[in-house]
């Protein structure tokens, strides 16, 4: 090449560089920049792993079976445990369950087999979606004004009422997805065995969708149980074991943690680590088994 | 139905018979009329549900608005016993706690949003930094809180004094942190709006169309280039929309708030002084309000829900047609 240019006209050309210099401002910009972006992800992702190390070291030696099978203990006691915590929370979320299972889902179904896109489907979806925004401790006020002030005491069911208006949305928005992904091939087949609608959705749509569906009540339920605003004012508190009356105040492990987190007993602060520990443990536990339950259609 | 004169095609009669295809029955047709209706009126139920809580609150509200009025968001005093109640330092401590967490918050969850998106990393540490900023989410408020209390606090006393006696002039510095305070509340607030935005801007940023970047890179633009040039513009809606609904996440967060911001009825612009917001307020006085206080709860209650399904819909609707114009550039 050189030597037929030679011969010919002389073409004015000008130098131009690949080599990126950080001499050169532009490139030195480019790379300052990035060393900032990646330095605030690293900020960013800190306070995760702080919390995970300090739920370790101060919650993880408290551990112990009495932690588990004891009743919290007094101001300024010691010993004593965070069982009744544990089982108020599991009793809190079951009765959530049980009440927004329902509507979620069979909005859900609404919204993905027969709404379409319907001014009352639209409507749905939107609220729904406003749901999801509602601040926690509205829900709270909400249970405390449709059921503490009509029993007249603050009770377990009132805060599973509180619980379940978080989940509804949740449910309802992942089910629908999960809903409208089954192939519309496999529903087709179905209506052409002569299957009616409800025959279609019972048999086919909603067992191809369980694995989606499951998911988001996962989802729900972890998101739930940490809550701790809806549950102030309408399950309170308790100190002694959950003994099957749902109109009665009951315990939970987020409750726990804020009132013993104020607690100027040290006693009293280090179960409220180790009831951190164990309701972060579970909903880390419940957001890895959603995770790898979505993940796995993909991988077909 | 085709019977007659196809003598030469199978006869189907008998498939229509087998219990494999046959027309429903009675019972499977009024099944599938009930179950269109049960799924209607489930639906319809969201409706309801979402009514019935902005119902329920109003209708309890509907003395204290009568009682108070207007003054009630101008006065700032919280005094149960004489049933003289103000909301003006919350509602003055929610926005700015709320601003504060959207600044430091957004700016991080950006550019977090910006690493994941624009092949800064690897792709699998891509998504194991996506799974910790998503498990960031699903650590309870309560836990920040406590965290914030033993962590967060003694770890900004330090530098919270030394600005104190070099800045006082200064009024974000005019006083000294001695424990619970604006700061500290405003720092976990911006941790949990952080994934929000992240996912939201960061979904924001994957819709504008590759060859917009590629167009760039071709006439020699660096990356950064690219992303303040390109990138950035283009999915600036999408941005703006998820800052606005994680501003949204803010405004109505409360446990964290009410554990680490002080609970005093005062507003000042100080960042190391003590607060209160609209959502502490109510966590704090609702477990042991009388029937009175209950009432003017309520209304401050009322207050939160207007604000914050104000920025929600705001939200939403910049979501909705920001991706409408991303897909009429694509």
């Amino acid at each position: 090449m050189a030597h037929a240019a030679s011969n010919s006209q002389e073409i004015p050309t000008r130098q131009v560089s690949f080599h990126k210099s950080l001499a050169e401002r532009r490139t030195f910009m480019n790379t300052a920049l990035t060393v900032l972006a990646l330095l605030f992800s690293f900020i960013a992702m800190f306070p995760l792993f702080s919390v995970l190390y300090m739920l370790l070291v101060r919650g993880a030696t408290q551990l112990s079976l009495s932690l588990f099978t004891e009743l919290t203990p007094g101001a300024g006691m010691e010993g004593g445990g965070i069982g009744n915590a544990i089982v108020g929370t599991l009793v809190v979320v079951v009765i959530a369950t049980v009440l927004a299972l329902p509507l979620g889902f069979m909005g859900a179904v609404y919204l993905a087999e027969y709404g379409g896109e319907t001014k009352l489907a639209v409507l749905v979806r939107f609220c729904g979606k406003v749901l999801t925004g509602l601040p926690s401790i509205l829900a709270g006020v909400f249970a405390y004004a449709m059921v503490v002030v009509t029993t007249g005491s603050f009770s377990a069911f009132a805060g599973g009422a509180a619980m379940a208006v978080l989940m509804v949305p949740t449910v309802m928005l992942t089910a629908e997805s999960a809903l409208r992904a089954v192939p519309s091939k496999m529903k087709m087949a179905a209506f052409g065995m002569g299957a009616t609608r409800a025959q279609v959705v019972t048999k086919i749509v909603i067992p191809t969708a369980i694995p989606g569906i499951l998911t988001g009540v996962m989802l729900a339920l972890a998101r739930a149980m940490g809550e701790t605003a809806p549950l102030l004012f309408t399950a309170l508190f308790s100190d002694y074991w959950f003994g099957g009356e749902l109109l009665k105040p009951i315990a939970s492990l987020s409750v726990l943690i804020y009132n013993f987190a104020g607690s100027p007993f040290e006693h009293q602060i280090a179960l409220a680590w180790a009831a951190s520990l164990v309701l972060v443990t579970i909903v880390l536990v419940l957001n890895v088994i959603a995770q790898i339950a979505t993940r796995r259609p993909e991988e077909h | 139905m085709a019977s007659t004169g196809m003598k030469a095609g199978p006869d189907l009669t008998e498939a229509f018979c087998s219990p494999v295809s046959r027309p429903p029955s009675a019972w499977q047709k009024n099944f599938d009329v009930a179950f269109k209706y049960v799924a209607y009126a489930f639906g319809g139920g969201v409706v309801l549900l979402l009514g019935g809580v902005v119902f329920e609150v109003m209708r309890h509200a509907k003395t204290a608005i009568a009682d108070y009025g207007f003054k009630f968001l101008t006065t700032s005093t919280w005094d149960a016993n004489r049933a003289d109640f103000g909301i003006l330092p919350e509602i003055l401590g929610t926005l700015y706690t709320s601003i504060l967490a959207l600044g430091i918050g957004g700016f991080l969850g950006i550019t977090v949003a910006l690493v994941l998106s624009q092949g800064f990393v690897p792709r699998k540490v891509e998504l194991a930094m996506k799974n910790v900023i998503e498990l960031l989410a699903a650590i309870p408020s309560v836990v920040y809180g406590l965290w914030g209390i033993f962590v967060l606090i003694p770890l900004v006393r330090g530098p919270a004094g030394w600005l104190n006696e070099h800045f006082e002039s200064i009024p974000f510095f005019s006083t000294r942190l001695s424990g619970p305070g604006i700061l500290p509340a405003a720092l976990v607030l911006s941790i949990m709006i952080l994934p929000t935005v992240t996912a939201i801007s960061r979904e924001a940023m994957a819709a504008v169309p590759k060859r917009l970047a590629a167009a760039a890179y071709g006439l020699g633009a660096t990356r950064w280039e690219v992303i303040f040039n390109v990138t950035l513009p283009t999915s600036a809606g999408g941005i703006f929309g998820a800052l606005v609904l994680g501003f949204g996440r803010a405004l109505g967060e409360t446990m964290a708030l009410a554990m680490l911001v002080g609970n005093a009825n005062v507003f000042g612009l100080s960042l190391f002084s003590p607060g209160n917001t609209l959502a502490a307020l109510l966590a704090n006085h609702f477990p042991e309000a009388g029937t009175v206080e209950v009432g003017a709860l309520m209304y401050a209650a009322l207050v939160l829900m207007l604000i914050t399904l104000a920025v929600n819909a705001l939200g939403s609707w910049i979501m909705l047609h920001t991706t409408r114009e991303l897909k009429g550039l694509g």
